[in-house]
Parts: C-alpha cells; structure tokens; sequence
C-alpha cells in the first residue's frame, strides 16, 4: 500500500504547529496503525529528520495511551479500537490520512501527536479513589453483589481514560470519562462512603481543568474504545443533583 | 446560597438550567398549540379572540406568561454562556471533519435555537405587542343567541379609548365584545413571506425538541432504562411531529383560506 499523510507537527506547548505531508510507502495492510507510523518515522530518521512523536505502550489495546484523531475519528474509523488496534487494511491504496493530535484546550500538545493528558490524573485524583483499610486481604465475597450491579460496575471500569471521548466531543467535554470513574464505585458497597462527595469533588476538578459541557450528542460513546454508554453520564448527574441539592452531611458542625 | 451559586455556575448546573427551562417551554408548547387549535374552528375568531382574552387578563396566566419570557431569555442567555465555554474548550479546532455518528439535531441546537429566538422576537413583536399596544387594533362584536346557539360577528367601534371587553346579555342574547386579534392573524398569514418564515421556524422547532426533550431528561439525571423509550417517544411523536405540524398548519390553512 502506498499512503500519502498529512501529519500535525509541533515542536512544543508554545510553538505554532503546521501540517506536514509525508509519502508512506510499501505499507503491509496488516501493520497496525502504529506500525505504520514506525516504518515512516524509520525512514525520516534514516533521512536524519526529526520523527514524528506519537504516544503508544501496551500495543494492545488496554493501556489506552494511543491516540490520534484519524480522518475525522478518534483512534480513526471502526468502533470500539484503540489505535493500535487499527489495522491498514481498514484504508485503501492511494489514501490520504489525516492525523492530528487531541484537540481540547485541557490537553496541551506535548510534541507532534503526542498531548498532556495529566488533567485525566487531576480528576481522578479528586476522588476516583476508595478508602480501604491495609491489612489482611478481606474474604473475596464477604459483602454480596448482584452480579447484574457487579457487571456494570465492571463495564464502567473497563475505561482506559484515553481521552477518545473528549476529542470527539464537539465540547471537548470529559463527562463520559468522569462519568465512567464515578459510576464505578457509585455502583458498588466499597463505594458509597465517598459516593456523594466523590462526584461533587470530581465535577468540581473536570470545571476546573476547562473541558467543555455535555450536549449529549452521543460522539463520546461512538467513539470510546472500550463502549462506555452515556448511563454513565445520566447517573454522574443524578449523583452530583442529589449531592448538591438532597445531602445534609454537615447537619451537626454549624 | 453561595453552595446554590457554585451549582449553578458548574458545567452541570448551567446545563440544568437549560433543561428546566427548556422542559418549561415544552409544557407551554402544549397549552400554546391546544389553545390555538381555535384558529382552525369556523367561527369568525369567536373563540381565538375569546381565548386571547382570556390569557390575557386572568392575573395567574400573566404572571406565568412574565415567568415563560423570563425562562426563553435564560434559556439563550445559558446557551450562549455554555457555547463560549465549550468553544474555548478546543481552542485549535479539527483540520478534518468530524466524522463521529451523531444526530445532525444534537449538533446544532445553538443554531436552531437562533432560528428560534428569532421567530419569537418577529413572532410576538407581531401578534403580542400589537395586542398589547395597538390602538388601532379593532373590536369584534360576537351575539349568540343562546337559544338557537347561533353566533353573529360584526365589527365593533367602543365608545371609550380604554375599552377592553365586556360580556353582557340581552335576553335570550350574549353580547361578547372583545379585540379582535384574530383579523390580525388573518392579515398576516394572507402574507406567502409570513408564511414561509413560519413553517421555517416549526422545522427548526421540531429538530430543536427531537433532541432538546430527552436530552433534558439526560441532563437532570432523569435517565432510566424502563422510561426511557416513553421519553423519546413523546419527544419524538408528540414533540418534534404533532406539535409542529399543528403550529406550520395554521398560517399555511390561513393562507390558502386568503387566496
């Protein structure tokens, strides 16, 4: 397969980036996506230019650092895939492909395609969290769960905050992410402690960071490599409501 | 209060805002068209111009009329506030096309929305503020005989600047005076300009709530398996279809009538 790219170059955070066409030549249609990327970078550096940086890790599919906004789709066409899980053969002979890097304000490009997803970090650190006690490893069932609330807690766990929801968001909004670290543990006995105030604290960091608000246009779930449902978001409302108008935690402190 | 206003100022308070207000529209939405139904009885605006009487003097209907302009103006003032937001949330935008599967209707409410707003501007400035303000506006006299149930309509001159209704009877006779603001729907439905603008604006209307109905039920955490399908179905088949073909009906049933 011979490719023709354009590709988003950027040195840094507070450098103009421009579009660079590159020829991508002698692609196997069963590389991945990232294997491509490989083949070209290994050619520019044989040239002794400056290879195209791009974030990736596990390869397969679980560690959701991949990237790339592929001719108009995060993680490019097909549903539910990582980059790396994109194939070659998906694209035809002679094609021109489009790859920019995330684009939302709170995801500031790093270098290239590569962007700074830290703000992800900042939320979860919030209150994407439980508290549990150290010691002796509690008994595997010792507190019973409906297996229906088990599996769609697990469902809501499977996010692997890469970002695919807030670049295909018109917004640039986070709430399927927030939506899904919350639910997680909303759902769940270890969970209801922190339940109302994780999901105010967590809000309250997504509004801080800049991403946008919901529309619920359902982008975010198309694209999500890993099919969290916009439920998610509904129940991440519901909790922030009942938090902010129905709770009365401080009853006895005034 | 200062925990209200954080909730409010949140990216999920100021969408609530948007879905209450939106849902209040919703529901005026029905009383509107219901009460507009009269347009198409053949009755010489006996019972549009009694309506509009009615709406308009009985203190309960006024002061949710103030409570609905106030809810149109949030509603687009929240609109515009939550669009400036999210654009500064992408502040580089997409060299290519999104290409992401969504309703073309979820993308761009802020632009049906303007449709909208435009509409109700041209829209009150026309029947509400005349209704309001016109002196000129004329009377219409409706003499039914309740007996027989006939109904005679003529023109009415009152004797006093300030005159706005009456209902008397003489007899078997219920003399009903009232403006006639149903010559005014009448001059300017005869209008093909009107018109268009009109059935325009119920298109936009019905894209708007096809989205904006159960997209208010996401955003106040309403959201459940089992209603779900009702919501979208009511958003749907009463909303986005009944709704506004009944309200496109009446200025194109108006102008066929003129010609």
């Amino acid at each position: 397969m011979n490719l023709t790219l354009k590709v988003w170059r950027q040195k840094n955070a507070s450098t103009k980036g421009a579009f660079v066409t590159y020829k991508a030549d002698g692609i196997s249609a069963d590389m991945s996506f990232l294997e491509m990327l490989d083949v070209v970078n290994e050619g520019l550096i044989h040239k002794g230019e400056d290879p195209i940086h791009f974030d990736h890790d596990c390869r397969e599919g679980i560690c959701g650092m991949c990237s790339l906004y592929i001719n108009g789709q995060p993680h490019g066409p097909k549903r539910a895939i990582t980059t790396c899980q994109l194939h070659m053969r998906t694209f035809h002979d002679g094609q021109t492909i489009t790859i920019e890097p995330w684009r939302a304000g709170p995801f500031p490009v790093i270098k290239d395609l590569a962007v700074d997803r830290s703000a992800f970090d900042r939320i979860q650190r919030a209150g994407g969290y439980i508290s549990v006690n150290t010691g002796g490893v509690p008994d595997a069932n010792e507190i019973a769960i409906s297996k229906v609330l088990a599996d769609e807690a697990f469902n809501s766990a499977t996010c692997i905050g890469c970002g695919a929801c807030v670049a295909a968001c018109k917004n640039a909004s986070a709430m399927l992410f927030v939506s899904a670290k919350i639910s997680q543990f909303a759902l769940l006995p270890q969970g209801q402690p922190e339940r109302y105030n994780r999901a105010m604290a967590m809000v309250e960091q997504m509004d801080k960071e800049g991403f946008g608000s919901c529309t619920n246009t359902g982008a975010c779930e198309a694209e999500c490599p890993k099919e969290i449902s916009l439920t998610n978001i509904g129940r991440m409302n519901r909790d922030y409501f009942t938090a902010k108008f129905l709770k009365e935690e401080e009853e006895h402190k005034s | 209060m200062s925990d209200f206003k954080q909730t409010f100022n949140s990216s999920l308070g100021k969408k609530l805002i948007m879905a209450l207000t939106g849902l209040f529209l919703c529901t005026f939405l029905i009383v509107h068209v219901g009460g507009n139904l009269l347009l198409f009885s053949n009755d010489n605006g006996y019972g549009f111009n009694v309506y509009a009487n009615f709406l308009t003097h009985f203190p309960p209907i006024e002061v949710i009329a103030y409570l609905l302009y106030a809810c149109i103006l949030v509603h687009a003032l929240y609109a515009l506030i939550l669009t400036i937001g999210n654009r500064k949330a992408r502040p580089i935008p997409y060299a290519s096309a999104p290409k992401s599967p969504t309703l073309w209707s979820s993308k761009n409410m802020g632009l049906l929305g303007s449709i909208l707003f435009l509409f109700i501007v041209i829209h009150m400035g026309d029947f509400w503020y005349h209704y309001h303000n016109d002196e000129t506006m004329g009377f219409k006299e409706y003499r039914t005989n309740l007996a027989t149930g006939m109904t005679v309509a003529t023109d009415y001159r009152p004797e006093t600047a300030d005159f706005e209704h009456s209902v008397t009877t003489q007899g078997d006779v219920e003399i009903v005076r009232v403006k006639d603001l149903h010559a005014r729907v009448v001059s300017s439905f005869s209008n093909l300009w009107y018109v268009i603008l009109y059935v325009i604006a119920m298109g936009a209307l019905s894209f708007h709530l096809l989205h904006g109905f159960q997209s208010a039920f996401q955003t106040a955490g309403w959201s459940h398996k089992k209603y779900k399908p009702f919501v979208q179905f009511v958003g749907t088949w009463l909303f986005a279809v009944i709704i506004p073909l009944a309200f496109a009906l009446m200025p194109i049933v108006y102008y066929f009538k003129s010609l």
